[in-house]
């Protein structure tokens, strides 16, 4: 099934040359009416005019959140304030956030995509969207709404949290599709078993997506497992589209970049150069059809790779792999780069602990792995724990090359989130 | 031979830990008979034998402790030199290992049990009975 068949199953060149006429306007667009961008290509002496082929996007600047912030408030914008119609702002832990605007066109736009994603994971008319991520200023929950109305869906905009109410609407409205965070989405499918509500049989769910944590394919199968659903990984980010720049296909091998709206590239975090074809490095984008703000070359910190050969659903837009981790989420023990997601896919392999879990570190040579022991598994015999205490440490120690500490905790002990988990504790200080 | 249970209990080695299970078990009016204790580096478990099992599971639960309830063998000691020895030589020449164990004393304070854990418990029970040796009974 398709939204919009003609542009998803584009051929190349014509897809290629689409984009590029698309380019050339963004640029020529964001040289007369954003100082901030004529300053950086008189920097670097480029003038819109030497973009003449794709390959000449190199030759642009980059834009990095630093940049986003330093232009807060209005300093990207590319419309007249009174031609934009919504702010969405993406969090800084530290100092200023960023503003992202939309003119109608775009939110127009960024609907569209949402209901290609939907679509072509099998959501129609007729189905019942939950969304459980956060209305506000973050983008996830608004923009997969707007889409999915657009696509004539029910929305129940439910939010984040309240697990009581969540479970009473998916029971009174017959909810199909759930929007949440995999760790949101693993706390309710516990808190359903507690309440002696089977996720399997006692709902009419189908499908969920899953957006703005990482995570790994070992807690999408215990989420397709724990629910009896296709789970569907999502990939957005506020500065971009929020929910629906990239998303699977029935297929499930990697997600689709739709690339009639983005210019994707994969370089390396720390030469700023393109990497060789298939391998793994930091997703660039520079925004194609955005009116209030567009954005070039937007340095996401995502690290992932461009799949290769042709997706099997007859999409022509090149799929991703799913993020494995973010050069800021990154850290390093011992020398060695780590990400989040190497750890959680090893726990999620392991019978006997619980999806929860803490890296803590400490010390530039130590990490401390603390998980949760499952409940249900608890035998009352030491050595079963010794045993897999031992396990575990050997399996990450074999994955990630650095021999962790595990604590083994009792059930509940690390904090559950509803929203955004954090799992690096990073107690260090230069 | 009735068959006795054992309360097992996580603990993280954390402070207070015993203090709130036996606060649990006290305000549920449940006697401890038998306690052990192992721990290794960072974790433990905590062993009880109690007069009311079932019970002191359903109340530990609902306090969300992480237990699990397990049979044991109840071994009636001879209190004479060579009683422990006498019940341990029955397991040690058919190579079964004690994985845990601890001692009762009945409240009469004339007859002590050693509780031991083992994996073969049907087996451990036999070969303890032929050898004469007496288990717990309640009453």
């Amino acid at each position: 099934m398709f939204w919009q068949k003609q542009v998803e199953t584009v051929g190349r060149n014509t897809l290629e040359s689409f984009q590029l006429q698309k380019l050339r306007k963004t640029v020529r667009d964001l040289y007369r009416k954003v100082p901030f961008y004529k300053h950086k290509f008189d920097e670097l002496g480029v003038k819109p005019s030497d973009i003449k082929t794709l390959k000449d996007v190199k030759k642009l600047p980059f834009t990095t959140s630093d940049d986003l912030r330093y232009n807060y408030p209005y300093g990207m914008l590319a419309l007249p304030r009174d031609n934009v119609v919504r702010l969405h702002t993406s969090s800084g832990t530290t100092g200023k956030p960023k503003a992202l605007f939309f003119s109608a066109k775009d939110i127009n736009n960024s609907a569209q995509l949402i209901a290609r994603c939907l679509v072509m994971t099998g959501t129609t008319r007729g189905d019942v969207l939950q969304n459980m991520m956060t209305y506000g200023l973050f983008t996830g929950a608004l923009v997969m709404h707007y889409g999915a109305e657009k696509l004539g869906v029910l929305v129940i905009p439910a939010g984040p949290g309240n697990t009581d109410r969540q479970i009473a609407l998916m029971q009174d409205f017959n909810t199909t599709a759930i929007h949440v965070t995999p760790s949101y989405a693993l706390y309710l499918g516990a808190v359903l078993q507690k309440r002696g509500i089977d996720p399997r049989e006692g709902l009419k769910l189908r499908r969920a997506y899953l957006g703005a944590e990482p995570y790994s394919e070992e807690t999408r199968r215990k989420l397709e497992d724990m629910f009896g659903i296709d789970v569907y990984n999502s990939y957005g980010l506020t500065e971009m589209n929020g929910p629906g720049v990239g998303f699977e296909c029935s297929e499930k091998k990697g997600m689709h970049i739709w690339e009639d709206m983005f210019l994707m590239e994969i370089i390396n975090p720390e030469t700023g150069e393109e990497v060789p074809e298939g391998e793994e490095g930091e997703i660039v984008f520079t925004t194609l059809q955005r009116d209030a703000m567009p954005i070039l070359r937007y340095r996401t910190r995502d690290i992932t790779s461009v799949l290769p050969g042709e997706c099997k659903c007859g999409r022509t837009h090149q799929r991703i792999s799913r993020i494995i981790g973010r050069s800021d989420d990154m850290f390093i023990v011992k020398g060695v780069n780590i990400f989040p997601q190497q750890i959680e896919q090893v726990l999620m392999s392991v019978k006997g602990v619980d999806a929860n879990y803490q890296i803590v570190l400490e010390a530039y040579d130590e990490m401390t792995i603390r998980v949760e022991i499952s409940r249900d598994l608890f035998d009352g015999n030491i050595e079963h724990l010794v045993e897999l205490k031992a396990m575990i440490t050997n399996r990450i120690r074999s994955t990630v090359l650095v021999k962790p500490e595990v604590e083994l905790l009792e059930p509940g002990v690390l904090p559950v989130s509803e929203g955004k988990a954090k799992r690096v504790i990073d107690n260090r200080t230069l | 031979m009735d068959k006795v249970m054992q309360i097992s209990i996580f603990a993280e080695n954390k402070l207070g830990k015993m203090e709130k299970v036996t606060k649990v078990l006290s305000d549920s009016k449940v006697n401890i008979l038998a306690i052990s204790i192992t721990s290794t580096n960072g974790f433990g478990i905590l062993k009880f034998m109690v007069d009311q099992p079932e019970l002191a599971l359903e109340v530990l639960k609902k306090d969300g402790f992480t237990v699990s309830l397990t049979e044991v063998i109840a071994v009636e000691m001879n209190d004479r030199p060579g009683g422990l020895h006498e019940v341990v030589s029955v397991l040690a020449q058919n190579n079964i290992n004690i994985e845990n164990a601890s001692v009762y004393v009945a409240e009469s304070r004339e007859r002590a049990y050693l509780l031991v854990e083992v994996k073969d418990i049907d087996n451990a029970k036999r070969l303890l009975e032929n050898a004469d040796l007496k288990f717990y009974s309640r009453g």
